[in-house]
């Protein structure tokens, strides 16, 4: 059991916002969220092909989804820039397929757990997607755009063969073990 | 979960699909197979982090000063509850269930004992299942593009390996197999092919409704 004091002090601010929005419906913390994301995604969706025009409604959009579908937000799982990023991909794809993009199977409800998260797996997995950004950061530059691209949506599947150079092994293990504990959580629940 | 699985989603696909510039008929490859595997799970999931940090790290572009105002304007308007994914149903995982909207398939008869059921196909690709009776050969399915076949239900066998429940085969254009369906439970598979036709980057699209959007 982790206080929200010894919480807000050793996670990052997305994620104390984030999970400020969830549990508490907090706008402030909502207020913030938006002065760090809003500018950032609409430089990405605008870079992902978004006429300037639709540039702020897809924003707006994205901006709502992540207070309404807040209590679907895991740290223990994503981390904030990685949920946003999911959210902003379905909303520019949503605006151009007719046909709702196959998801899979959710694996457990939210609400089943109600210990609180993991803390050491939370910090574990912003210091490794801290260290991914670094790394994204330190590629050349003409293997980082394509990266870029890649994530974009700007690059076909054989495409992105190519595009190689940011290490993935390390928070793929994370995230793995993250997974694991919950499997096991969710196997005890089953049992009481 | 099934921890033997051993042919597993290749990175690149799980990428695009992260990113959103995998068609729909790999998709559903994809959602089904991940709704199966841990590991795909972790792997999309760390691609999704990269997107993430892409996100991060780009270049900012400011917003008008009165998108807070509006955004709050509409934070607390009622909304409309999205459908709930369906859950898994005997050997069909959640993804499957939702193409086949909820209904057992309606198989259509190839010949020699061989069923299938189109579940969806548009201008970037075909999805199917197909229904193989034991010990019998895939009748020739030439696909151009790659082909994605996840097992569902009993295995199969071709020149380039064995495949189980769960498992993935990913096959080339160039690839000439022949399938062959094990013995004991008749082998059910999710095949998909990604036509020629292929949207890459969406948004310019929504200037032109090519597909009748
Ligand atoms: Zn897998």
């Amino acid at each position: 059991m982790t206080s929200q004091a010894e919480r807000n002090r050793s996670y990052s601010e997305q994620t104390v916002w984030m999970l400020a929005i969830r549990d508490q419906r907090d706008k402030a913390a909502f207020a913030k969220l938006f002065d760090h994301y809003a500018a950032r995604l609409k430089g990405f969706v605008m870079r992902a092909g978004a006429p300037k025009a639709q540039a702020e409604d897809i924003v707006q959009e994205v901006m709502l989804t992540v207070w309404r579908k807040a209590h679907l937000f895991d740290p223990e799982r994503a981390q904030v820039s990685s949920w946003i990023y999911q959210i902003a991909r379905n909303r520019q794809i949503d605006v151009i397929r007719k046909e709702a993009r196959p998801v899979p199977e959710a694996l457990a409800n939210e609400d089943e757990s109600d210990d609180g998260p993991d803390a050491g797996q939370v910090i574990a997995l912003e210091q490794e997607t801290d260290k991914l950004r670094q790394a994204l950061e330190k590629l050349a530059p003409a293997q980082r755009e394509m990266i870029e691209r890649a994530y974009l949506g700007d690059l076909t599947h054989t495409e992105i063969r190519e595009a190689t150079g940011l290490p993935l092994g390390t928070i793929k293990s994370r995230i793995r073990l993250g997974l694991e504990r919950l499997r096991h959580e969710l196997k005890d629940l089953r049992q009481e | 979960m099934n921890a033997n699985i051993s042919h597993h989603i290749p990175s690149e696909i799980l990428a695009a699909y992260a990113a959103g510039s995998l068609g729909q008929a790999f998709s559903l490859v994809v959602a089904a197979h991940v709704s199966l595997c841990d590991e795909c799970r972790a792997e999309l999931a760390a691609h999704e982090a990269a997107g993430g940090a892409v996100l991060d790290t780009t270049a900012a572009a400011a917003v008008s000063p009165d998108l807070f105002s509006r955004v709050l304007d509409h934070l607390d308007d009622p909304v409309e509850p999205e459908p709930a994914p369906r859950a898994r149903d005997g050997v069909f995982p959640g993804p499957i269930m939702d193409a086949l909207k909820g209904k057992a398939p309606r198989w259509k008869s190839l010949g020699g004992g061989v069923k299938q059921c189109l579940i969806g196909g548009d201008t970037d690709g075909l999805s199917r299942l197909l229904f193989i009776p034991p010990k019998t050969a895939v009748p020739d399915h030439g696909h151009h593009g790659t082909e994605l076949t996840l097992v569902l239900q009993g295995g199969f066998a071709d020149e380039t390996g064995h495949f189980d429940v769960g498992d993935v085969e990913v096959a080339d254009a160039d690839l000439d197999h022949t399938p062959v369906a094990d013995a004991g439970a008749p082998c059910i598979v999710l095949a998909a092919t990604d036509a020629p036709l292929k949207f890459n980057t969406f948004l310019p699209r929504l200037l032109q409704p090519l597909f009748g959007i």
